[in-house]
């Protein structure tokens, strides 16, 4: 795998043209998936004005890193990207990008899966979400626990 | 000195996105919550307290028995919710 595209950053990003960058990264490349995450505008159902995303600069870089590196280890990865935004964000904007490219789509999907479910739980990032109510930081939901016990050999 | 940060909900609590410690007779991260847990006055300082805290020295997750020393970036935190 070619050094995996890592980005942490507030600015939005374009998902087409990231695919079309891992698609160009090598000749061997049959399958590229990809996953970008969204703001919703209902959680728990409440209405969502914004979401506001922290993390811990360094850290969190570092463990999308070593999330993606433990991806390549289990599958054929040629190449990898991952952005994930930060900041103020609003209902239906674009929050992440995770994408794959790999010789052949089950490993292309796989990696992709993995690398969200990793993602969820141990990414040092922290949502704020503000609602009509008042603002309340998000707690790491079941589910995502359970998807990322899934990977666990 | 260990430098001390904080993120989110605790960050909140806590009123501070960092403070110093001398390293003291701290020993592990446990030793180090307890003396926050001490010395700390803010009203939300119960948060240390919560079962959930995670930490991380020197930006890798490690477990409260984990050594601390001067010079180590401790990072206290609520479990995460990204992606």
């Amino acid at each position: 795998m070619e050094s995996p595209r890592i980005l942490v950053q507030e600015a939005p990003f374009d998902a087409g043209t990231e695919i079309r960058h891992l698609g160009a990264a090598s000749g061997q490349t049959g399958a590229i998936t990809s996953f970008v995450g969204l703001v919703r505008d209902i959680n728990e159902n409440d209405q969502v004005a914004g979401l506001y995303l922290e993390h811990y600069p360094g850290m969190t870089e570092k463990q999308i890193t070593e999330i993606v590196d433990e991806a390549a280890g289990r599958w054929r990865i040629l190449a990898a990207t991952v952005i994930h935004r930060v900041g103020q964000l609003y209902p239906s904007e674009e929050i992440v990008f995770v994408g794959m490219a790999s010789e052949h789509r089950g490993d292309a999907f796989q990696a992709c899966e993995f690398v969200m479910d990793y993602l969820k739980t141990r990414a040092t990032f922290w949502k704020k979400e503000r609602t009509p109510d008042g603002e309340r930081w998000l707690t790491t939901r079941q589910t995502d626990l359970d998807a990322a016990k899934t990977w666990q050999r | 000195m260990i430098e001390v940060v904080f993120f989110a909900s605790v960050r909140e609590a806590l009123g501070k996105d960092r403070m110093q410690m001398d390293p003291g007779d701290i020993d592990t991260v446990e030793d180090l919550l307890a003396r926050l847990i001490r010395e700390e006055d803010s009203p939300g300082r119960e948060v240390l307290s919560g079962e959930n805290l995670l930490v991380a020295v020197n930006q890798t997750m490690v477990e409260p028995t984990h050594p601390v020393a001067s010079g180590d970036e401790v990072a206290i935190f609520p479990p995460v919710t990204g992606g």
